[in-house]
Formats: structure tokens, sequence, C-alpha cells
């Protein structure tokens, strides 16, 4: 089902987060009063943090007049929105059927054994998060990644370790 | 004498394969050489398998050269550009002389795509040159009436491009007949079907063209506002779509008193999903527009009596919109003229899998699924045995090799249990396990049912469980029976099309595959060897040279062994990948 279950953990997790929230301001000014506004409004809090955190929440509510309940409603219903802090770098994995076909579970599997963390999870050195999405749009390429804003294709198990291990390197130099 | 021009397909896809690499090389040399020639960048052509695509058009013709490197791209300046001698070995597709490849297009009819690969996408001049905005321009000119645009629509047969397949120029109608202030037209480009990327290549390779479309549908039904509801996962074609409304304000085709018509208001915007299949369906989508969560609601009122907004609305797909210009500018019977009875025009595929040309095609409705698969597609990679193809997505179902001769057409695919859909059609081979393959796409639904009705949520979920039990081998006599009522059961209490069409992966594979579910259930044994739990990949001791070569390229490292000594795969680390078993020469890897 679309609607995650919130852990109280997850909460617990992020209590000693600090946030800047007075980012928001612009936003809010932005798309306050304006029909419709709640999932472009979250998606720039995302865009500001790469996640949305619990404080923001908050502030938007207080600053829009939109309910808390209904802000965190849309926010665990859509897949785009992350709950927790991420990676320096998104891996996405593609899972979609042609990737699936052309082996997709390889290459997920090879990555997250590279990095030994789990779907989903990122690396303890926050530099890679993990996910698997469905379909990029670039299924002739199939099997098919993207980082950040690139996309990858034609893997095998062992070219998609080699590409996540090469940027490490590169950024680590 | 024209200068020669060179265009570059920059779509997701060619980027993908470097094609922004191989731009920015040509770039560089046209400025350090000073040439002359003109440089461009188009959308996809839909030879997706040749990417990256650059062609040449120069005073002798035209020529398409593929999968090209920044090597071969300087070889090409120098020979081709300076020296007027194309270089024949990289050409795929020209009209001068024969090539491999030209079957490839043979049976392809243009209409949706008809600029895609041609025009500059961020360019609206190019657009008008090819005949863009003309149609809108035809229906003022001469004061044609909405209610013989929708006549015109009705006519040419088109139905919705979007998996439903309703006639467009209907749906027109209804929300014609609606009377109100205020209307919408929305543009679907949620592509929810994992595996398709049609619209995401015409949103990328022709905007204004669904621009266009939009603005005239809002011109036979009244709407003064339209919105396009794109994937957040396609940024290239946000982005092109917004460069494309800009450039339309520009010329007064957008906003107030649009096309010098005095009272005329009516502009688009562009509104980005969050990641949420079931948005693709159409209550639910204008949910989401509204800033809800995206949960589908009953029906009626349709959208077009009561939709955004509460308001009357015509939502049709990206394909279906790009057809409309061309269609009001040539007239009904140029679309209606291609195509069966009941299926008028063209529909555009994209072709994935285990096939050789991987890419998109356009194809006259009622030729068959052998002839889109071998004739166009080139047959099966490897020279494997084709198994069956899948249309639909997670809606649809796989209809077998031995089926496939039937027509494209509404009807005909329907008959089968699959459908139509939007246009994915991903192929199997003999590799592909055909209970993987349902219990593929009910991990998806499962995922993406939005939870309202009881059926679809925990429905969904059973079926899954069933299904991965009889995937890890540990399924028992009755199983199948099982799937079967509960799917009609899913069928029978759901809402919207997600849960009323998620059990087809499901009974159509146990429908033409039923000795594979058996196989897994009463052998505990997977015959595409492809289910993880059921196979184990060894090292054949007797034929092991030690030349190392599955040691290097296992992802996982499960692999041990010296030069020249025997390799031992470790089967608490191997991931059952068989890349081991591809690659070793000697044939030493046992697959059982
Ligand atoms: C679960 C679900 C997902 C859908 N996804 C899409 C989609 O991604 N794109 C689309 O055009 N139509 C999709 N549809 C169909 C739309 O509801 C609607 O019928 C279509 O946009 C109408 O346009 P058309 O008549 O031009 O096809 C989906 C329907 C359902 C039930
Ligand atoms: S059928 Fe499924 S996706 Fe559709 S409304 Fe019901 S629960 Fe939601
Ligand atoms: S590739 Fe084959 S021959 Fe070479 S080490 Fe591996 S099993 Fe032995
Ligand atoms: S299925 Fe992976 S890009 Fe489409």
């Amino acid at each position: 089902m679309r609607i995650q279950r919130i852990e109280s953990k997850l909460v617990e997790e992020n209590k000693n987060e600090k946030i800047d929230l007075s980012l928001l301001d612009p936003i809010i000014q932005k798309y306050k009063n304006k029909k419709g506004s709640t999932i472009p409004l979250l998606q720039a809090t995302q865009q500001i943090y790469g996640y949305i955190p619990k404080d923001a929440f908050m502030y938007l509510s207080k600053h829009t007049g939109i309910k808390t309940s209904e802000l965190f409603g849309v926010a665990t219903f859509y897949a785009q929105f992350r709950l927790k802090p991420v990676g320096k770098h998104i891996v996405k994995v593609c899972h979609g059927t042609a990737c699936h076909v052309q082996g997709a579970n390889v290459i997920s599997e090879s990555i997250l054994e590279a990095l030994q963390i789990k779907d989903g999870e990122t690396t303890p050195d926050g530099f890679y998060t993990v996910e698997s999405v469905a379909c990029l749009g670039c299924c002739s390429l199939a099997p098919v990644i993207m980082i950040d804003d690139e996309v990858y294709g034609k893997l095998t198990g062992k070219s998609a370790v080699n590409i996540i291990k090469e940027i490490q390197l590169k950024e680590n130099n | 004498m024209k200068p020669t021009k060179v265009l570059v397909g920059l779509a997701s896809c060619g980027i993908a394969a470097g094609a922004n690499k191989v731009y920015e090389k040509i770039e560089a040399i046209k400025h350090n050489e000073k040439l002359t020639f003109e440089l461009t960048k188009t959308g996809c052509v839909g030879m997706c398998y040749r990417e990256p695509l650059v062609e040449v058009i120069d005073d002798t013709g035209s020529y398409l050269y593929g999968e090209i490197d920044e090597q071969k791209i300087t070889e090409i300046i120098e020979k081709h550009i300076k020296g007027k001698e194309p270089v024949k070995e990289y050409i795929v597709k020209t009209d001068l002389f024969e090539n491999p490849d030209d079957s490839y297009w043979k049976n392809q009819v243009k209409i949706a795509l008809r600029n895609c690969g041609i025009i500059n996408p961020e360019d609206i001049e190019e657009y008008e040159q090819y005949g863009g905005y003309q149609a809108i321009k035809k229906l003022i000119n001469q004061n044609i009436q909405p209610e013989q645009v929708i006549q015109t629509i009705i006519d040419s047969g088109l139905r919705g491009r979007g998996g439903g397949g309703f006639p467009t120029g209907m749906k027109w109608k209804f929300a014609y007949q609606s009377k109100s202030e205020q209307k919408y037209v929305i543009c679907n480009a949620d592509e929810g079907d994992p595996g398709a990327f049609m619209d995401r290549s015409l949103l990328e390779g022709d905007p204004h063209s669904v621009l266009e479309g939009m603005t005239i549908a809002a011109y036979a039904i009244g709407a003064t506002e339209g919105v396009i509801y794109c994937r957040a996962e396609y940024p290239l074609a946000i982005k092109r779509l917004n460069i494309a409304i800009e450039q339309a304000r520009k010329k007064g085709y957008l906003g107030n008193n649009i096309y010098g018509k005095q009272g005329w208001n009516f502009d688009i915007y562009v509104k980005e999903g969050a990641g949420a299949f079931v948005c693709g369906e159409e209550t639910a989508l204008m949910a989401s527009v509204e800033g809800k969560r995206g949960m589908p609601r009953k029906r009626p009122p349709f959208p077009a009596v009561s939709g955004l907004w509460k308001k009357p609305t015509n939502i049709n797909n990206v394909e279906t919109y790009a057809n409309v210009p061309y269609i009001i500018l040539n007239g009904a019977e140029s679309y209606n003229k291609y195509g069966t009875e009941k299926s008028k025009g063209t529909k555009v595929f994209a072709l994935t899998g285990k096939i050789n040309r991987g890419g998109l095609v356009e194809v006259p409705m009622g030729i068959s699924i052998n002839d889109v698969i071998f004739k166009l597609g080139g047959g099966i990679q490897q020279n494997k045995k084709f198994k069956a193809v899948q249309l639909g997505g997670p809606s649809g179902g796989c209809i077998p090799d031995y089926l496939s001769d039937i027509p494209i057409d509404y009807e005909s695919i329907t008959s089968t249990g699959a459908i139509m859909g939007s246009g994915g059609m991903v192929v199997m081979d003999e590799t592909t396990c055909m209970v993987d393959i349902a219990r593929f796409f009910l991990d998806f639904t499962q995922k993406e049912s939005c939870g309202k009705c009881t059926f679809c949520r925990i429905g969904t979920k059973r079926l899954l469980e069933i299904l991965t039990r009889i995937c890890e081998g540990e399924g028992s006599e009755g199983d199948i029976e099982l799937l079967e009522s509960l799917s009609q059961q899913i069928k029978d209490s759901s809402l919207c099309g997600l849960g009323q069409t998620a059990p087809n992966p499901v009974l159509t594979t146990i429908k033409y595959f039923r000795h594979e579910y058996e196989a897994h259930i009463r052998d505990k044994k997977c015959p595409a060897k492809s289910c993880k739990k059921l196979i184990t990949y060894t090292v054949i001791e007797e034929k092991c040279t030690g030349c190392t070569v599955c040691a290097k390229n296992c992802p996982v490292n499960a692999i041990t062994g010296e030069r020249k000594q025997i390799h031992f795969i470790d089967q608490n680390i191997c991931i059952k990948c068989g890349v081991c078993y591809t690659k070793c020469k000697f044939e030493a890897i046992n697959l059982s």
C-alpha cells in the first residue's frame, strides 16, 4: 500500500537534527494561499533539506494554515518524499519491467553487497543512499541506474559496482 | 547550396548512452576549426538500440550514424563533413543505399512521432516550419466551430492512448456539452507503466505538438486552463515542456486573447507528480493536482461533468493529444485510413526486453505482434527462443508466442486476457520465468495500491505472498486455484482500474503457462532456470581450467581460486546472477 508506516523510532532518530527553518520563508511566501499547493510546497522543502524534517511540517503548517495532518498525510502517500536525511548521492536502481527482465536484481544486490547496506539505506559515511525505483524511462538501455541526475545503462553487476566505486574514489581525492 | 546540418539525438536515452559528450565534442571541433555547418539538438528518432545517434544532412542527402562516440564523430567530421565522403560503416540509415536496419523503419507510420528526432524540441520556429500551430490557426482563420472539430476527431476514430481506448471525440463531446464558465483540459503524462517510455520521448522530442493538441481540445470544449501532470522522474521532459510553454506564450499562443482572438484566454502549466502509480488514474490525478493524496473516487460523476476543482474537465494522454494537430490539419481520413475497423490510426510502442532492436516504434493498428517483434524488432537477443510478450504493464498480461500472430487492435488484444495498454511491449525469452513475472507485477501493484479498497489493498498482498512462496519452491497443491479465485474477487470488488486489472498478469500467466506453475509447485523446479531459490551454480571440476574469468566477473566476489587451479563458488555469497555461466569459455559452470 502507498502509505508508509512511520515508526516512532524514526522520529526519535532525527530528534537532534538542527535545521534552519527560515530557509522556508521564501517558499511559504510563494505558495501561501494558492490552491492545490501542498505538493509543490513539500517538494520545495525537500529541495532545500534533501528530506522533510519533522520541524518543517510544524513550521509550514503554522505559516500556511494547512493542517500538519494533511501535510503529513500527503508526504507519506507519495514515494518521492523522504522523512529522513539522505546520503550525498542517491543511487536509484531501476526495477521497471524491462530492467527486471534484464536482471535488475543482480544490479541491486551487487551494489548493496559492495556498499554493505540494505535497500533504502544510507552508507554510514553518508555518501550513498541506494533505493529501488520503477522505470526511469530508458528501458532500451536496461538494466539502468541513475546516480543523482545521470543515467547509466546496459550494466552488469560488476560495471555498476565499478561506477559506484569510481565516483567515490574521484571525490575522496 | 544549403549548409550542412548536424543533429544529435539528445533525449534521456541518448544522453544516458553518452550523446552529451558527442555533442560537446562536435561543438569543440566546430569552434576550434571554425567550421560552418549547423549543429542542433533533436529528440529521439526511436532507434534507441543504436544510441547515441548523429544525423548529417548535406546537399547529397541525409545520413544517420549510430553508436557514435567521441572518436567516431571526429572521424565523421573529418571524412564526411570536411571531405564530403560519408563513413559507410557507421551509417544505420540513409535514403541513398540499403542498410540492414531498414526493416526497422519499413513498417512504421509516424504520426504522433512525426517530428521526434527531426526538429529541435527547444525551438518553436522549427516546430512551425514543420506545420506546427497550423492546425489551430486553420480552425481560427476558417472559423471552424467546436462541434465540427469534435466531429472530425470522432470521424478520425482516434481512441485514448493512455490505455482505456475510449473514443476521444466522444469524450470531448461530453465535456463540450457540460455547461460551465470554467473548464479544464488535462494532459496525463504520468506514464506509470514501468517499462514504457512513449510519452517521455514524445514530450522530450516534440512538446509543442502536445501543447497544440491541448489547445485544440480547449477550443473544442471551451476550456480556460490546461494542466500537464508529468512524472517527477522525467526532469528533461518537464524542462522542455516549460521552455515550450514559455515560447508559446511569447508568440501569443498561450495566455490572454490568444491567436488574436479577443476574449479567448487559455494557458497551460506543468504540475510535477510525486511518485505514485495510482495518480495515472484520472480521478486520482485530479485529486493530486488539487494537492491531496492521489486516491481515486467513484465515477460518475465523470470528469467531463465534474473534474478538477469540480469543473468539467477533459483528460487525455500525451500521445492522444500529439495526434490531434495532425488530424485537424490533414482531415479525419488522413488518420482513419490506417488501422482496422474499430482501431484506427497508429500506435506507438516502446519495444524492450530480450529484443535485438529495442526502441520506439509507431505502427499502423492491425499489424501483427509477430511483425513488430521479428520484422521491426529484429527478433530475440542471442537467438534465444521467443516465449511471450507483455502488453499493458501491471494492468496487462503476457501473450504467448503461439498467439502472437494476432493483429494489434484493442479487441483482439483484450480477447487474449491482456490489454493494449499505453504501449509498453516487453519481450521475454526462454530464460524468463512466467511465475516470477506475475510475482514482479504483483509486488508492484501491491505497493502502489492506494489502500482504499480492502480487496485491492490486502488481496494483492495475499496474491504476492502465494506467488513468492511458489517461486521459492514452497508452493502447495491448490495454490493455483487459490490464486484464481482470489484474483476474481479482487477484480469484482475494486473501485478503480488499478485493483480491477491487478490480477491480469497472474491470470494470463496461469492461462498460458500453467505448466510452469505446476513445475514450481510439484517438482520444485523453475523451467526457465531463473528463480533463485530453485537453482545453484557450481563449478564442474573436470572442465575448469582455472582461467579466473568467472572470479573476475562475479559482482559479489563469491568465486575463489588461484590461477590454473580449480575454482569454487561460495553458495552463501552467490546471488545467482549467472555471469560466471555466460562468461566461462570452457562450459565449466553447471546450472541446476
Ligand atoms: C491505475 C491506473 C493508472 C493509469 N496510468 C495512466 C498513465 O500513466 N497515463 C495515462 O495516460 N493514462 C493512465 N491511466 C488511464 C487514465 O485513467 C485515463 O483513462 C487516461 O488518461 C485518459 O486519456 P486517454 O483517453 O487519452 O487515454 C491509468 C489508469 C489507471 C486505472
Ligand atoms: S482499487 Fe486499489 S488503487 Fe483503486 S481505489 Fe481501490 S484500493 Fe485504491
Ligand atoms: S571461467 Fe570457467 S574455466 Fe575459468 S576459472 Fe571459472 S569455471 Fe574455471
Ligand atoms: S524499466 Fe528500467 S528504465 Fe524502464
